[in-house]
């Protein structure tokens, strides 16, 4: 561990940037009219973002649909899937929940899951699962900011795509938040040495 | 996806004392997740679904043994029960020989509560000793006279909701101080997370060693209620009791039982809490008991989800 550490430092890794900022609000608008497209009035849709870092993406999509649709009442959560993790006593690391905040009925309605990067697909199985204690949806579609393929352990795809991309095991996707990070941004982590 | 990770810096629950600040703050902090979960139309997470528990109970118990109970079954694990009246106990079967038993059967948690002080911590340290229970994890649901260390962690949580923290809060435990497993647990869980501690109670029932933990003692209950912010009253623990600490029930009462007439008459509002079960008109009446200043029964909501978080956290260390 100590080895990989002090390796990492000297070898630092190449960065790219999937998005930069301009691309990245480009992304964020179109994501929110193909939103617009499929669903026409978000009376019966809302939508929920999954912690820690699809909340992000959730706000900034619920705060750009308001401004485009005019409408103040478009619904918005934040879902925790800490408890649902299939590798709960599987880790060394015991990962430390977050809070839940979902104060609507979902009951009949339509939800779209909100994560900042698709992965192995396992935190959306966790979604799906967490999302049932709070009722019967009458559908549940999936937004990501970044979809990384190749990389699916479990047959999971996204309905809204910001952008795909093609990285493999030990590469790393970084989504940066002008609030959280100081700038919008999406970097692809590449370890310029292979460590094996 | 990225999460935060951390973890208790123990194996067993067996008492706040050896707890490190971190872990209480860690288990208060968990615990207000499942606060929200156990508000849930479906108050239930897969979390616990691998893990069998045994609720080893061989002393009386309502609130404790139904709270592990309900935050066993809401975490989705497997459980046993066990209570001493009807088993081998009766027939002279060792608690060692009954919890290997019990860890046979492939068991992976058990929540004890036993009327012998120590019980949990030596359990914890015999079961290194037999390699097919040497996986299994204890929680000390109550040991005699020494701690009772969920019931601290409840009360915490539930200063905590109700005045935002317990740093510089003034807490005062009133009552049988001396056979009191809940006042030692809630001491040292208070003092560890800022608060000011002091207790109450005739003479007879302060032990001596409450000098060596940095305590305030006051006899007086009036005085004490004037300082405090949070008054713990705890149960006169007769059957722990073999010899007569103070003349009669009626006298206790009148000089260390809290009624309306005293609260009101304080200069300022305080909350009430009881570790339960209530002894009604002894401790405190029932007019105080059901007023607004008493948060008995958060006490007992808070009890599941803190219970939750322990299990939760303990499971995950295995």
């Amino acid at each position: 561990m100590i080895f990989l550490i002090i390796f990492d430092k000297s070898f630092p890794m190449e960065n790219k940037v999937l998005l930069d900022s301009e691309l990245f609000t480009i992304t964020i608008n179109r994501l929110c009219y193909q939103l617009i497209e499929n669903h026409t009035s978000f009376d019966q849709t809302v939508l929920i973002g999954v912690q820690p870092r699809g909340i992000y993406l959730s706000e900034r999509i619920h705060q750009r649909l308001s401004e485009i649709t005019g409408s103040k009442n478009i619904q918005h959560g934040i879902l925790d899937i800490t408890f649902h993790r299939d590798d709960f006593r599987r880790r060394d690391e015991l990962p430390v929940a977050s809070a839940t905040e979902i104060d609507f009925v979902i009951e009949n309605k339509n939800v779209i899951l909100v994560d900042d990067v698709l992965y192995t697909g396992r935190t959306i199985r966790a979604a799906l699962d967490a999302i049932l204690a709070f009722g019967r949806p009458r559908g549940v579609e999936l937004l990501v900011l970044i979809d990384r393929k190749f990389s699916r352990e479990l047959p999971v795809q996204a309905d809204y795509v910001g952008t795909s991309v093609d990285a493999i095991t030990g590469q790393k996707v970084k989504v940066k938040w002008k609030a959280q990070d100081g700038v919008d941004e999406v970097i692809l982590y590449t370890p310029s040495l292979n460590i094996k | 996806m990225e999460q935060k990770e951390e973890q208790l810096s123990t194996r067993h629950l067996l008492g706040i004392k050896g707890l490190k600040k971190s872990d209480l703050e860690l288990i208060l902090r968990t615990a207000e997740n499942f606060k929200e979960i156990i508000n849930r139309p479906i108050k239930k997470v897969p979390s616990l679904r691998d893990v069998t528990v045994a609720n080893m109970f061989f002393e009386n118990s309502t609130r404790t043994r139904l709270s592990f109970e309900l935050a066993e079954k809401r975490l989705s694990a497997d459980i046993v029960n066990f209570s001493a009246s009807g088993s081998s106990v009766s027939k002279g079967e060792t608690l060692i020989d009954t919890a290997n038993n019990i860890l046979a059967m492939k068991v992976d948690i058990i929540v004890m509560r036993h009327s012998a002080p120590g019980a949990a911590v030596f359990l914890a340290g015999q079961l290194k000793n037999y390699p097919k229970s040497a996986h299994a994890q204890i929680i000390n649901a109550g040991d005699g006279t020494h701690e009772h260390p969920t019931q601290a962690l409840l009360d915490a949580f539930s200063i905590r909701e109700k005045l935002g923290s317990l740093e510089g809060k003034k807490v005062v435990i009133v009552g049988d101080i001396m056979h009191s497993r809940v006042a030692l647990s809630n001491i040292f869980s208070l003092q560890m997370l800022g608060a000011e501690v002091m207790v109450c109670g005739p003479t007879t029932l302060i032990p001596k060693y409450v000098s060596s933990l940095g305590l305030k003692v006051e006899h007086n209950l009036r005085k004490a209620l004037e300082w405090c912010d949070v008054a713990n009253m705890l149960r006169i623990q007769l059957e722990r009791q073999s010899l007569k600490y103070f003349p009669t029930l009626r006298e206790y009462s009148m000089q260390y039982g809290l009624d309306k007439k005293l609260l009101d008459s304080l200069s300022k509002k305080i909350v009430v809490m009881h570790p339960g079960p209530i002894n009604r008109g002894v401790e405190i009446t029932s007019d105080v008991a059901d007023s607004e200043h008493s948060i008995i029964l958060d006490q007992v909501e808070n009890g599941v989800a803190v219970r939750m978080a322990i299990l939760y956290l303990l499971a995950g260390k295995s």
